[in-house]
Order: C-alpha cells, then structure tokens, then sequence
C-alpha cells in the first residue's frame, strides 16, 4: 500500500505552517523527513496518520492494505506511550483485544513479536522497570503486532542516549531485511536519516515546504557507523539545511 | 613545588559534605512516638495536679471509661449505626461523584453545565440543608444518608475530573493511533490513569463524610458516636467526650490505612 500526499497545507490561526506538500510514500521503502524544529514534520505525520486534518490538500491510501493487516497506519512514539499499569504483554494486547483477539490467538502473536524485537524474557516486566531503549522496544513489538502497511515512526529514538540509539537502529534495519515494512521516519536526526532512509525529504523551515528529496541507493544492511559515503550525503544535509536550523533555533515563539 | 601556593591549600583535605537534607525518609515508630510522648505528658499533668480536671480529663480515666463502654456493648450499639450511616452515605457520594466528575472530564457540554453548578455547591455548609433533608427524606436514616452523601459527592466530583484532565494526552492519542474504540480507550486509558487521582480525592471526601456523619447525628440521633459525644458533651462528662473523639482518630486513622492499601495494591505500576 502506497500513501500519496498532494497539495498538502496547513495553518494554525495566523501562522501558516506547511505549504503545498506533495510527496509519494511506496510501498517497501523508508522514507525519512528531516528538517529544522518547528517545520511540521511531526505534524505532517499525523496527518497520514489520521489523528490530524490538513486545511488544504488531501492524503491518499493507494491500494489496499496487505491481508491480516489489522491497523494499517500504526504510530511509534517519540515518548513511547506505554500505559504504565500494563505489562509488556498487556501492552501489546490492548491493541489486539479491540480486534476480538484474545487468549490463546493473542498469546501467539505477542510471543512471535517478542521474539522478533528479543524482548521474549519481558513479557512480564512493568514499562517502570525498563529502560528506555527496551520501552521503544516495547513500542516497536506493539506496531508489529497489528501487522501495519505504514509504520509512521515520530522521533523514535529521539528520548533514547547515543549508545541505545546504534542499537536500535541495527535491530530496525535488521527488521527490515526480515521483512520490508513502509515507514515514514521523523527525524532531526542527520545520521539517523542516512542509515535508514532509502529516501530522505528535506523540509524548510517554517512555513514548511519540500526543499529537496534525497535518495539513497546504498542498501540498509551495507550501511554501517561511520561509513564515509554516509558522511558525504550527511554533509550535503547539513548544508541544506545549517542556515534555516539558525534562522529556526533565533525564532521568537509567539504563543 | 611552587611559593607562590598559600599554605592553606597545601594540606590535602577531604571535600566537605553538603548534599543531606531535603529527602524525606520513612521513620515508622516515629508518629506513634508523639502520640505516646503527648499521652504522657497529660497523664504525668492530670495525675500531678498541674493540669485540673476541668480542663482535661486523665487519659488513664479516658480508657478505663472505654473498656467500660465496651464492656457494657454499648460501643456497638453506637458504632455499628455509625459506621453504617457512614458506609451507605459515602458509597452513594463517592459513586456518584466519580461517575459525574468522569462524565464531566469527557464531555465538553457536560463539563460547560456542571462546573459552575458544582462549584455554587461546594462551599454551601451541607449541615445547614439537614432541616431540609428531614423534609425531603425523612427524619430517619434517610436525611442522614443524603447529608454524607451530598457532602462526599462535591470533593469527589472536583477530584475526578480533575484526574480525568490530567491523563497523559500521548496514551490517549496512541490509543486513538491503534484505533481503539471510544469505551475501550475510557475504560482502559482513561479510567487506570485517573485512578491515583480519584484515590487521593477519597481520602479528602472521607474525612469529609466522617465530620458530617457526627453533624448528622449530634442534630438527631438516639445512638450513634455523634449522639454519644452530644449526650457526654451536654453533662459535661469529659472523659466519654474523650472517648467519641478517640474512637472518630481511630475511624479516620483506618479509612486513611485502607485507602493506603488500596493504593499500594491498584497503584503499584507508579515509580
């Protein structure tokens, strides 16, 4: 399933934040924006995601979602969003239960998904007793769960230390090589963008428009930390992007 | 090495300790301590005459009266309509204070109507209705019944949707991501979440309902604590009054005690 954003507009009151997007997801690919705070990326997600309505300009699903896909437009949060009185598996089974999956069907999914994010001796552990890393773990096991068409992923590693950070971005790339899944990455994160984007689109700063679309031809599994070719592309995003991260960061906010 | 160095800095010292205080400790025999060390002191004043009668009665006699009460089974003729006055009211306020503060917290016209209504409510002294209370529900239990529960139902109702509006926005958008339905996302994001507020508004509202309990009961009642404490009141018999005050410590030490456990078992997820 594809997604496809045209003319896509917004504002909020007087401020206009986002200025005729227009951008194709494909299936099997990720897809990172990246660009300065405040220009709407978080916004822009969730506007595929539903959970928001552009004033101008429209989302579009093209083809149906795969067979047995019971959310097709799941979120990973920056902060996680684990309810805190539910254990691992509790967690991952509140987004079953309102699909009538319980008992044993349930079990079985939430062990494979466990499994697939090495979470498998947790599954009784409450979100206070984890780490950071392990939460987004939690999260990811979670989206697995409902068997997504587009992973919408906002900031995922953004609250996470530099070191957990390495971590799960190998175990997202080794996910992917598993199975190819669609995701959409929010990012202000350069190095995050080139290792897992197959294309990366820059936004400006506000209002946000589509300053350029990078792809990457490198295949995930050949990227590693610190591979040169990956610093030249970072480089080139840096540039794009050096003078609007100062113009943004000087900004007043008038709230 | 060099001259310069003043001779104070030369004497390698350790680095002074300045991080204590601050960080409150559990010290457990502590608040018993003060009950017994104040106990005491009026014993020692009563027995010694520095303290007169008239003014506080000697804690020994307080307790011999009340293993007397006890013994004669009075207690129970007193505590047991109490104690279920106080049930009957409270569960019907706490109830019904929880369900409007949940509705007012999830429903903006409800919210717009209520608010106002219940903060024109709340500071209405609630003994004063007890006449129209007699009228409304009748001399007997009835009024007394309503009067609790008219006076736990404001506090719950402000604690409720005040912990409704305090849920994380984040669980309840995540829950809205993954499609969940409107009844799922109340009873299983909203309502955990608000929990430890509702739990902490309880403790507020029970202590209320205890005070008009005694109120109610003061104003009519033939047994009761209130009644209890009225009858030794107007004979100036200090150490029965005593002895209702202390068995009202001991009610409101309780329900604080179950409401602690009850959060220690539902509440247990909170770091």
């Amino acid at each position: 399933m594809d997604i496809r954003l045209s003319g896509v507009s917004h504002s909020y009151g007087q401020l206009e934040v986002m200025r005729d997007i227009t951008l194709d997801i494909p299936a099997g690919k990720i897809v990172c924006i990246v660009g300065p705070s405040g220009c709407g990326k978080s916004t822009l997600l969730r506007f595929i995601g539903g959970l928001e309505r552009p004033d101008k300009g429209e989302v579009l699903q093209m083809g149906a979602p795969p067979k047995g896909c019971l959310n097709p437009l799941t979120f990973i949060f920056q902060d996680f969003a684990l309810l805190p009185w539910r254990s691992v598996r509790g967690n991952i089974s509140l987004v079953l239960e309102d699909h009538g999956i319980r008992g044993a069907a349930a079990g079985a999914i939430i062990d494979d998904v466990l499994a697939r994010t090495k979470l498998s001796d947790f599954g009784d552990a409450l979100p206070k007793q984890l780490s950071g890393g392990m939460k987004q773990r939690v999260a990811i096991a979670r989206a697995l769960a409902v068997k997504p068409a587009v992973m919408l992923m906002d900031e995922p590693l953004s609250a996470l230390d530099s070191q957990t950070r390495e971590l799960l971005m190998d175990d997202l790339i080794s996910l992917w090589t598993r199975t190819p899944f669609t995701a959409v990455y929010v990012t202000h994160n350069l190095a995050e963008a080139v290792r897992l984007g197959h294309s990366i689109v820059v936004l400006s700063r506000r209002p946000g428009e589509i300053r350029e679309i990078v792809h990457l031809d490198k295949p995930l599994t050949e990227r590693s930390f610190g591979d040169p070719d990956l610093e030249a592309q970072q480089k080139h995003l840096w540039t794009l992007m050096r003078d609007e991260a100062r113009a943004a960061d000087a900004e007043l906010i008038d709230v | 090495m060099s001259k310069a160095t003043p001779p104070n800095t030369t004497q390698p010292r350790p680095v002074e300790f300045r991080g204590g205080g601050f960080a409150p400790k559990s010290r457990r025999w502590v608040g018993l301590l003060a009950f017994v060390v104040l106990i005491g002191l009026a014993e020692i004043g009563t027995r010694t005459g520095f303290i007169t009668p008239l003014t506080l009665p000697k804690p020994s006699d307080v307790l011999a009266t009340f293993v007397e009460l006890y013994q004669s089974g009075l207690l129970w003729k007193h505590l047991f309509p109490s104690l279920s006055r106080l049930a009957v009211g409270a569960t019907l306020g706490a109830s019904a204070g929880i369900g409007v503060g949940i509705l007012i917290g999830l429903f903006s016209y409800i919210r717009a109507g209520l608010v106002p209504l219940v903060a024109a409510i709340f500071p209405i002294p609630k003994i004063a209705l007890l006449p129209l209370f007699v009228i409304w529900f009748g001399i007997d239990e009835g009024s007394k019944y309503a009067l609790i529960a008219f006076g736990t139902f404001t506090p719950t109702v402000v604690a409720t949707y005040g912990a409704v509006d305090n849920v994380d926005r984040t669980l309840i958008r995540m829950g809205q991501s993954f499609g969940l339905s409107w009844l799922s996302i109340v009873r299983k994001i909203v309502l955990p979440g608000a929990m430890p507020g509702i739990l902490s508004g309880l403790r507020i509202s029970i202590a209320i309902a205890i005070i008009l309990l005694v109120a109610a009961e003061m104003l009519g009642a033939q047994y009761g604590i209130g009644a209890y404490i009225l009858e030794a009141g107007s004979l100036y018999d200090l150490e029965r009054l005593f002895v209702g005050v202390v068995i009202l410590s001991i009610l409101g030490v309780s329900v604080s005690a179950i409401i602690s456990w009850i959060e220690r078992r539902v509440l247990n997820w909170r770091t």
